[in-house]
This record gives structure tokens, sequence and C-alpha cells, in this order.
């Protein structure tokens, strides 16, 4: 009778859940949204609050360890050797960090995409070029890649948005590629050519929309790497410079105080695995859910089995 | 098989020629060597000299061709900071980076195939869960803050381990750790995944049927073929360990490439930058061929393509 019931309410339940409460569902993938909208909120409204508390110099309170509070509540995660507060400058940060990030993920996205479009559709000659270019970009390894073009180039912060998305086009490149050159054989493109579409009308119409979500679920995962990417070139030191920082940055400035004042190195470390780790989560469930195989295993009820 | 090769080892070729020449262009682009090599005080003739003496007054296109007939005479230009030839200093480093890595891949490796066939034996089980958070976490982690915290914590508080060099066994265990956990997180995910396929493939339900013993079934049927797929990252996994190398020979002082690389570059040292390069653009080569040839091996359906 209970397996009845059971069998019933999972029949119901995949007439579709709205995404949200699927996500609800999974304990993890919720934590991470929680992180990363709470990131996004100290992202674009923190900088404005804390921007001067970030920069202030006071020299009664350096090196504080985390939880003294009696140079203000600023200072509950500790202060640096000027006596910033730690805080304040981990908030600051993130603008910088994410938006590195988010931005060479979406050049990289825009660029690969259509490069892979082209490569699927137009086919030989200019696809087979496309193809051995993005070879030389994937056979080699990408930090030295780009610990050679940002020295080059002096280690700007358009600079370093530009290697980071060209390292990461040819994963959406391939992909692109690879499902462009399936979904071309099927049914409908050919229709939609024998009814005298052009080659963009089939492009933007058929292929775009079809390929979109892939390459929109790999850019969670990839804004993960490039964000341990920028954060590992800006710790070598040929990333973002000073004055500005970032997390990668303040990680190798506590690198010198790290027997003084653990903590200058600690925190802005843990925020970078908080987050990387939110968005390979994240990306994770997307996958189950846009997995037809696989999306039951979100859906169907909680048994205690 | 063998067109097949041959078209993978040209690809490979091909990669390995765009690379040549874009790092040899990159590099003349960081700056006249004369005013870094010479004391701010040196007088015009000084200049003159020197440049005629090392090729830097000749056209970019001269450079490279004579610089393409070195490379074919084994000669890879002469260290201006050290005043040895660049090829020497790269070769004495490569063991130190090789004997690294190959530590850390043989680690790495046994330990994922083990922990994802686990995993994917009974998915959703406590062990998978266990499994694929700590893959997840490996995959998410910032090598350097990994590193620096466990310097921390292993050297400067608990005296355990030494905090960086090379030496005894005690020297190689933060940074093999460190090294392996990015890959170790990859690749167990990409093992659950190879394994799940194969345990609901048709020739493990063959097996059961047929009534062989569930250790023969998982270990000579299933593994073996999801085995297939580490194979297939194997490239990918290589050139992540270099760009991890990088960070861990830096943080730890090893007198690997990476670390050499990192200081020729800081340095503006080209002949090195240039020597470090290409010895791994062709090791890399070497690689790609190797996997191919080991991939037709286990692999019958290539072989007969």
């Amino acid at each position: 009778m209970s397996s009845i019931s059971a069998q019933a309410e999972m029949v119901a339940v995949r007439r579709g859940l709205p995404w949200w409460r699927l996500l609800a569902r999974d304990r993890l993938a919720s934590c991470a949204t929680v992180w990363l909208v709470f990131l996004l909120v100290c992202m674009l409204f923190g900088p404005e609050f804390l921007g001067k508390a970030a920069t202030d110099i006071n020299l009664r309170a350096r090196n504080l360890p985390p939880g003294s509070t009696e140079q203000g509540w600023v200072m509950v995660l500790g202060s640096d050797a000027l006596g910033r507060s730690m805080l304040a400058r981990l908030v600051v940060a993130s603008r910088n960090t994410v938006a590195v990030a988010f931005t060479s993920v979406v050049l990289a996205l825009i660029i690969g995409g259509v490069l892979g479009l082209i490569a699927g559709y137009v086919g030989r000659g200019v696809g087979s070029l496309i193809m051995r270019l993005s070879d030389v970009v994937q056979s080699f390894p990408s930090l030295l890649l780009a610990v050679v073009v940002l020295y080059v180039l002096e280690p700007r912060v358009a600079n370093l948005i530009i290697v980071l998305a060209v390292t990461r086009i040819p994963s959406y490149l391939r992909v692109a590629r690879a499902e462009v050159l399936e979904i071309r054989e099927r049914g409908f493109v050919d229709a939609a050519r024998a009814m005298g579409g052009s080659r963009t009308h089939i492009l933007w119409r058929h292929l775009v929309p079809l390929v979109a979500p892939t390459l929109l679920t790999i850019m969670t995962v990839d804004f993960a790497i490039v964000m341990l990417s920028e954060s590992g070139l800006s710790f070598l030191g040929i990333g973002i410079q000073p004055p500005e920082i970032t997390w990668g940055l303040m990680v190798a400035q506590g690198r010198n105080y790290l027997s003084q004042a653990w903590w200058l190195a600690f925190f802005p470390g843990l925020m970078i695995m908080a987050t990387t780790l939110s968005a390979n989560l994240l990306s994770n469930w997307v996958r189950l859910v846009t997995d037809p195989v696989q999306r039951w295993r979100l859906e169907a009820p909680k048994t205690d089995a | 098989m063998i067109p097949y090769l041959t078209r993978r080892a040209v690809h490979s070729a091909v990669a390995l020629l765009g690379l040549l020449i874009a790092v040899f262009f990159l590099a003349r682009m960081t700056g006249d060597p004369t005013d870094l090599f010479l004391p701010l005080d040196a007088s015009l003739e000084e200049r003159v000299e020197f440049s005629r003496k090392h090729g830097y007054d000749r056209p970019a296109t001269e450079q490279f061709v004579r610089f393409v007939g070195d490379v074919m005479e084994g000669n890879l230009g002469f260290s201006l900071r050290k005043q040895r030839p660049a090829i020497d200093l790269v070769l004495e480093a490569y063991p130190t980076t090789l004997k690294l890595a190959g530590v850390t891949l043989l680690i790495g490796i046994s330990l994922a195939v083990f922990v994802g066939a686990l995993a994917a034996y009974r998915p959703g089980g406590l062990f998978d869960r266990m499994g694929s958070t700590s893959a997840l976490i490996g995959a998410s982690a910032p090598d350097f803050w990994v590193a620096i915290t466990a310097i921390l914590f292993f050297s400067v508080s608990l005296h355990w381990l030494p905090t960086s060099g090379t030496g005894g066994i005690l020297f190689w265990i933060m940074p093999v750790t460190v090294l392996a956990l990015r890959p170790f997180g990859l690749l167990v995910q990409v093992m659950r995944g190879a394994m799940l396929d194969a345990l609901a493939s048709a020739y493990v339900k063959t097996a059961r049927a047929k009534g062989v013993g569930e250790g023969t079934v998982i270990f000579v049927h299933a593994l073996r073929n999801a085995c297939l797929a580490v194979v297939t990252v194997a490239g990918d996994l290589a050139v992540g360990l270099i760009n991890g190398a990088v960070i861990v020979e830096t943080v730890f002082g090893w007198p690997g490439v990476g670390k050499l690389m990192i200081d020729a570059v800081v340095q503006r040292d080209f002949a090195v930058v240039q020597a470090a390069i290409m010895v791994t653009a062709a090791a890399i080569f070497l690689m790609n061929v190797l996997i191919d040839l080991l991939y037709v091996a286990l692999d019958p359906r290539i072989r007969h393509q």
C-alpha cells in the first residue's frame, strides 16, 4: 500500500517541480547557492560601506588576531601589519576576484562558442585551422602560457582577463563544435534548409538555442577553474598588482607573516575555497537537473532507507 | 591504425611548431635586453656592441630563422644571467620536476581509481558520498593556499615536517600531497562516471548471467574498461600537473623546471624561458604520441579502424 502511494507521489512529482524546489531538496547545492548569493551581495554593496576601512591604516591595531572587537567590529576577523581590517579587505577583494573570473569566463564563452559554431558548421578548411589553433593552446600548461604572456604584456587587469579567457576558449570551442556536428545532421535542420533557410538563420534559430545550455553549464565549472588560475597568478606576483587586491594576492602578502599572523593568509584562501567549491557543487547539481536520465534522483521522494 | 596514429602525430607536431613561433615572438616583445643587462650608464658603443654580439640588432624574422637553425643543431641559446647554455639549466631542473610529477601521478592515479571504482559500486552510498565530496574538495582547493596552510600547521606549529627544500622522504610528503589534490579530485569524478557506465553495460550483465563471481565482474570486466577513461584524460592530467608543479615548486623551494621558469621570467632571461617551454612542449608531444599508442593497445576498436 505504501509503495503504491509512494509511486503515486513520484508520478505527481515527475510532472515537474519548479527548479527552486528541486534546489531546496539538495542540501549541499542550497548551501552553495546561499554562499554565492551572499558573495554577490558583498561584492555589489560591500565596498561602498567597507572601502574606507579596507585602506585606513591604524598602527594601534596592527596584527590583531581574529575575534578582537576592542578596535571596532570591523576587526572581528583580525587585521594586517598596517592595522587594516581583514574583513573589509576580504570584501573589497571579492569584487576584483569575482569580476576578473566572471569577465574571463563570459569572454571565453562568447569567443569559444562562436568559433565552435563556425568550426562545426562551416566545415573543413576554416574548421580544421580553428581546431589546430585550439590544440596549440590546449596542449600547453595554461599557467606557463599565462606567465609568459603576462610578463610580456604587463600584468594589467585587461591583459589578465584576456589571458585567462584564451586558456579557457578550447573547452567551449570543442563542446560547441561537437554539438553542432551532431545537431546539424538532424531532421529539423534539413527541413529548415529545404525551406530555404539561410546559413545565419539556421545557425541562430536552430543551432544556437540547442548549444547554449550546454555551454552555460560548463561556465559554472569554468568559473571555479578561472578563479583558481587568477588566484595562482596573483599569488605568483604576476596577476593583479598592488594596491589593487584579490584573494590570491592577499594569500601571497600574508605568506610573509605566516608565523606571526596566520589569519592573513588563511582567510583569503578559505574564501577562494568556499567559492570554487560552491561553483563546483552548483554545476554538479545543474548537470543532474538537465540530464533526463539522472533527474529522477533529485525528484524522487526522500526515503529513509 | 597507422593513418590514425600519423594523423594524431601530425596534429601534435603542428601544435608544437605553432607554440614555438608564438613563444619566440612573445619573448622578443618583453623589452630590449640591452637595457636589462648593461648598467644604466653604459655608453652607446657598448650597447651597439652588445646588440651586435647577441644578434639583437637584426630584424625579428631573421633572428627567428637563425633561432630555428640553432634549434636544429640542438643549441637553444645562452642564459645571460647564469652565463651557461640554457638547455643545460633546463635539463638539470627537469629530473626534479619529473620525479615529483611521477610520484604524484602514481599515488594520485592508484588512489583515484580505487576510490572512484568503489564509489560507483554503490552510487549514493556512504562511501560514494564521502569519496565524491573529497574529490570535489580536492578539485576546488587552491593549491598554493593548501601548501601554505600545511606549512603553517605541520612545520611552523607542529615542527613535524620541513618547510621547504629537498632531501629525505619527509621533504616529499607535503609537495606530493598538495600536487596530487587536483588530479585526484578530477580523476575520481572521471573514474566514477566510467565505472557507473561499465557496471550498467551489457557485458557486465552477461558476465553476471553466466555466474561469474562478483570480484571478477568488478575487477576484470568493469574496471579494465573503465580504466580507458583514465588514459583518455591522462594528457590533460599531465599538463595540469605541470601547472601545479610551478606553484608547488615555488612554495616549497624545489629546484625544478617550474621554479626555473618563474625565476627566468622575472629576470627576463629569454633563452631559459624559451628552452624551458620547448623542452616542455616536446615532452608533451612525446607523451601525446605515447598515450595514443597506449590507447590503441588497450582498445581493440581503434586497432581495427
